[in-house]
């Protein structure tokens, strides 16, 4: 048996390996990672998963946000007029695919369903390949696949998903959200609540059952006690429920002047025309008119709930009639192979896909814990909410967030809601700690 | 008392839906002796039928506004249902009032429908376990929702109230009380009132003519009648006809209140079989009875000063009702000796 002698030749001859490792060029030892990770597509296809509720509740919102999804794969590859690959500063995509090779994707259906949109998640890491998965419209759908996602060492790059927990006590390394949360909502709602309503109010809570409901209505009722209104009642209706009747008579004679929907999707556009129809907008009490807020709405849920829209007040990731470059480039892309605006569940499905890309690009590899730091503290610009931080300590997006109305006054069928303020990205950062949570580690498990 | 009235309100309002279906149900389950499974996936078909009601009359003409421009950039589409560009005015009003117009597609279609089923499929499972007769409606509750799916999809499809119908009505200034102290949607009443005048229509369809009597008899004593030289198999078959237009029309005027989707008949089975077991088995005044004290009791339990003393009592009450009256009354309140047991 040779042993190792620590000698002068020795010495010099592992001086002269080290050289000539340090001075290979880089082309040898990219791609260093191949087999080290899940579904690493070096030798096979590039597949994005997309897993969006098709059916269900939140069935609209995740239809649309599939239609963002797919357009952002057509401009990543080349095609189309290339929307926001126009607008978005920094960009490394080049409009031809990701590091030259073309995209492809699979498709899920969630069925507004944690358990539904776990299943569909491993579905596609396992049996499709998918390097990152995207997509939800409910945050139990978010947080389920995101945990997953980190089991599995694959991204997930999170659609619609408004519960402080996401980017909070349930937090991963591998999950990214660009959606705003419910503590930036009660934020951003609560001046202009103090200006429309006044400060002396008193507010019923009906709150979907579940934990984006649950954190909604927690931001929201921090966020108006703060302002000096009181807290009647916090009433929670199971998710999914289509006649809210029941829960509505109690409010007639609560005490209330404030009714607040934390209901999103089918929730809102069921239980928003049947609080109108209860008469409760036509209603004074203590000595005020009867309000109805809803603090999270979009694009969507205006046109389903139609007149009953009219006037509410909410809060929105995005709007499609903003003025600035990168939401006309998305409008006008989207509205050309659809024939409708986007919503913003369309948008967050477009910049997400495209977010994902450009740190593959950016960091020249696909291997996880490369993209992920390429996206944590990314400072980006030209989607649509001006500057925008994707934060690296819980891998939430700070942007401005938008106060919505519905249009009194709409001038066609897509002007249906009016942005009425903005509150900029200073105002609702926060201190991650106040939300807990562990991002947990880089290094990948294999799949 | 504001609030117990609209809780009682909301009661009846519910408990009219429950007390439509479970009509249906317990008329078949009397006469034919079958538990019919499929009986919620009739009430489906019925909103489908107002669904389907409005697709037809809302075909729209698209034209090109060459003066207006899209978010996007390109001339706006203007849509215009073709009805209105024939009738002008009435076809608006007729888009308007499709739920309610619905009904005259509803009737005959559900009756076709439901006598199609007894002779196709029921008739060949009299005489078969209770079991059996489970097994094969619920197979057939599939296979309807499944066909429904195709068509229409999985999502809910939303069916709009007509405009003059919506809002609430001031019932507290009807009573003498301050303006608003008591409003209730007026749909919702329209919806009260009609459950009344259907359940009061079958009631009297079996009480004061003479196919009705014929039908009582049968349901009494089959054999008997059928001795007499009376075709009561007939007669049956019609029964179950008019158990599922029940069942549609009941389906064709819920769909303002819940938009309807391939799924809802199951939502509704559940709850309508709990009516008819509280109510008693093959009892037609204890379904009515039972869906009308059920919706009442639900209402009730949704109250806050009630949740806050038992949390989640909305979500059980039903099922708790019916154990307890399970355990007070095994045969439910108004059943009859001898249904359903050995």
């Amino acid at each position: 048996m040779t042993r190792f002698r620590l000698n002068r030749r020795n010495v010099l001859k592992g001086a002269g390996a080290g050289l000539v490792a340090l001075s290979t060029p880089t082309i040898f030892t990219r791609g260093a990672w191949a087999q080290e990770f899940c579904n690493d597509p070096s030798k096979g296809k590039i597949i994005f998963g997309f897993n969006v509720p098709q059916t269900g509740s939140y069935a609209e919102e995740g239809l649309d946000e599939l239609k963002g999804y797919e357009l952002a794969v057509k401009h990543i590859n080349g095609e189309g007029d290339g929307g926001m690959l126009k607008t978005l500063k920094p960009l490394a995509l080049k409009g031809n695919g990701v590091l030259g090779r073309k995209v492809e994707y699979v498709t899920g259906d969630t069925q507004t369903n944690t358990d539904a949109a776990r299943d569909g998640a491993r579905r596609m890491i396992e049996r499709d390949g998918a390097i990152m998965v995207t997509g939800s419209v409910t945050s139990g759908e978010a947080i389920a696949q995101q945990a997953l996602c980190q089991e599995m060492g694959v991204i997930y790059m999170a659609g619609l998903t408004h519960s402080n927990d996401t980017t909070g006590k349930d937090k991963r390394r591998y999950g990214f959200r660009h959606f705003f949360n419910a503590y930036q909502s009660g934020v951003a709602i609560a001046p202009v609540l103090a200006k429309e309503y006044g400060t002396d109010r008193r507010a019923y809570h009906l709150t979907a059952d579940y934990t984006w409901g649950w954190t909604q209505e927690e931001s929201i009722k921090n966020a108006t006690e703060a302002l000096g209104w009181e807290t009647v009642a916090t009433v929670r209706t199971p998710l999914g429920l289509g006649d809210y009747s029941q829960y509505l008579t109690p409010v007639l004679n609560s005490g209330a002047d404030v009714l607040i929907l934390n209901h999103y999707g089918h929730d809102m556009v069921n239980s928003l025309p049947q609080a109108v129809q209860f008469g409760l907008r036509d209603r004074q009490a203590n000595g005020k008119n009867f309000e109805i807020v809803v603090p999270m709405f979009s694009e969507l849920m205006a046109v389903g709930a139609g007149e009953a829209v009219k006037g509410i007040i909410g809060t929105s990731n995005w709007q499609w009639s903003l003025e600035d470059e990168g939401t006309k480039a998305f409008t006008k892309s989207y509205g050309e192979a659809y024939g409708v605006p986007p919503s913003q569940a369309a948008h967050t499905g477009y910049v997400q896909t495209l977010l994902y890309a450009d740190a593959v690009e950016r960091a020249g590899t696909f291997y996880p814990p490369e993209v992920i730091k390429a996206l944590e503290g990314f400072e980006f610009d030209g989607a649509g909410n001006g500057p925008t931080l994707y934060r690296d300590t819980d891998h939430q997006c700070f942007k401005e967030v938008l106060v919505v109305r519905g249009n009194e006054n709409p001038t066609n069928r897509f002007d249906v809601l009016n942005v009425i303020g903005a509150t900029s990205r200073e105002e609702v950062t926060y201190d991650p700690s106040i939300f807990g949570g562990e991002l947990g580690p880089y290094e990948p498990n294999k799949c | 008392m504001n609030a117990f009235l609209a809780q009682l309100l909301n009661g009846l309002d519910k408990g009219g839906a429950y007390a439509l279906i479970a009509l249906g149900l317990t008329l078949v389950f009397g006469t034919l002796g079958v538990v019919n499974f499929a009986h919620g996936a009739l009430f489906m078909l019925g909103c489908f039928c107002a669904v389907t009601f409005r697709y037809l009359i809302t075909i729209e003409t698209v034209t090109i506004d060459p003066e207006k421009l899209s978010p996007w950039g390109t001339p706006l589409e203007v849509r215009t249902p073709l009805v209105q560009n024939w009738f002008g005015d009435f076809g608006a009003v007729l888009v308007d009032y499709s739920v309610p117009i619905s009904l005259l597609l509803a009737v005959p279609a559900m009756l076709a429908i439901g006598i199609a089923i007894e002779r196709g499929l029921i008739k060949h499972f009299y005489k078969r376990s209770h079991a059996e007769q489970i097994l094969v409606t619920f197979g057939l509750a599939i296979v309807l929702q499944e066909i429904v799916k195709s068509f229409f999809g999985a999502n809910p499809v939303p069916q709009p109230i007509p405009t003059d119908l919506r809002g609430a009505a001031d019932i507290g200034a009807w009573l003498g009380m301050e303006v608003h102290a008591l409003t209730y949607p007026w749909w919702r009443l329209v919806y009260l009132a009609f459950s009344l005048l259907v359940i009061g229509g079958v009631f009297a369809f079996l009480q004061f003519t003479t196919f009705g009597m014929v039908v009582r008899a049968g349901m009494a004593d089959r054999e008997t009648v059928g001795l007499m030289g009376i075709d009561i198999d007939r007669r049956f078959t019609i029964v179950f006809g008019l158990a599922a237009v029940v069942a549609g029309v009941a389906g064709v005027m819920y769909t303002p209140l819940l938009p309807p989707n391939y799924h809802l008949g199951m939502d509704f089975l559940v709850l309508s079989f709990v009516v008819v077991v509280v109510g008693g088995m093959g009892s037609l005044p204890g379904a009515v009875v039972a869906g009308f004290l059920l919706g009442i009791l639900q209402s009730f339990a949704s109250m806050t000063e009630v949740k806050s003393l038992i949390p989640g009592i909305d979500q059980v009450i039903i099922y708790l009702v019916a154990v307890v009256i399970l355990l007070v009354r095994p045969r439910g309140l108004m059943g009859r000796r001898g249904v359903m047991e050995s």
